[in-house]
């Protein structure tokens, strides 16, 4: 069972780690959930990059954050990358499926999927 | 949308955007019929602009960006024979009470009826999407009730741990979960 006493123990063991973890995050991926976003798939997305940033404990170095409509809605879910002064690399008609690689060539390997942004698809 | 529960994540949107403090996400399930009511204390809109966004095409304004999510929802009610209703009052009317209401009414038996979906994904999304913002979210059904007060859990939080840390939105997700699970 879930109970506030468990969260209370959360609390506990997450007091000191909360305030070590500001202004860290040097990677960001935005999620695109306007109602076209979210039509097109993107809410299973944005919880794979949540999930799979906390299970690989990423999140020092990587923000997980959603916004609104890109403005090429035909391409949701959009997934933008933003690197530092590294161009932005954007992700089109992305799929749960995709999120691994995604997370395992780029965010960690420093490597663009091309086969999965903009530039392969238009 | 595929999934009612998704009009909620889109809807609740909004509410977030007009910078309400409060959000309630409420659920009332008959054997029949299913009500969604999503409540906010944000700034509101005006009487004309609730027009334009129930039904876009009925304006040919073009200066204004009027989304799509409530005629989506609009549509997803009436089209198992229920009903739709917005109520708004703005802020610069009435800043105590300004807010808005959108209440949508389903009837489950209908072959459109969408349903309800993965809405235990949408509520923890919504609240990672707004830490600041109070949700209540309660799902009432013929033989059990789902609810979550984010008030209560801030109480127990205190202030050096947000909502939005992964840990909590996870207790927060099995929480709701093991709801929805139990036996009634």
């Amino acid at each position: 069972m879930k109970t506030l006493e468990e969260l209370a123990q959360i609390r506990d063991r997450m007091k000191n780690k909360v305030a070590l973890r500001e202004g860290s995050g040097e990677i960001r991926v935005v999620v695109g959930m306007a109602t076209c976003g979210i039509a097109a798939g993107a809410r299973p997305v944005l919880n794979a990059f949540v999930e799979q940033v906390a299970d690989q404990n990423l999140g020092d170095r990587v923000t997980v954050t959603q916004t609104g409509c890109i403005g090429m809605c035909r391409f949701e879910p959009i997934v933008e990358v933003f690197e530092g002064d590294k161009e932005r690399v954007t992700y089109v008609k992305v799929k749960p499926e995709m999120v691994p690689e995604i997370i395992k060539e780029h965010l960690i390997g420093g490597k663009p999927v091309t086969k999965y942004t903009i530039g392969a698809v238009e | 949308m595929k999934e009612l529960s998704l009009n909620i994540l889109d809807i609740a949107q909004n509410s977030i955007r007009a910078e309400a403090t409060r959000i309630e996400i409420l659920i009332d399930e008959t054997e029949t019929t299913l009500r969604l009511t999503i409540r906010d204390n944000g700034y509101g809109m005006s009487e004309d602009f609730v027009k334009t966004v129930t039904d876009p095409f009925s304006t040919t304004r073009t200066t204004r960006k009027v989304g799509m999510g409530i005629p989506l929802l609009k549509l997803a009610a009436e089209q198992t024979g229920g009903t739709f209703s917005i109520r708004s009052v703005e802020r610069s009317v009435d800043p105590e009470h300004c807010g808005t209401e959108t209440s949508a009414l389903f009837y489950k038996n209908h072959l459109d009826f969408t349903p309800l979906g993965d809405v235990v994904s949408s509520i923890v999304l919504l609240i990672r999407a707004s830490e600041k913002t109070d949700f209540v979210f309660r799902h009432t059904m013929p033989d059990r009730t789902v609810a979550l007060d984010t008030r209560e859990l801030r109480q127990v939080l205190g202030e050096e741990v947000p909502l939005d840390e992964y840990e909590v939105l996870a207790w927060i997700r099995d929480m709701l979960k093991e709801q929805y699970a139990a036996e009634a």
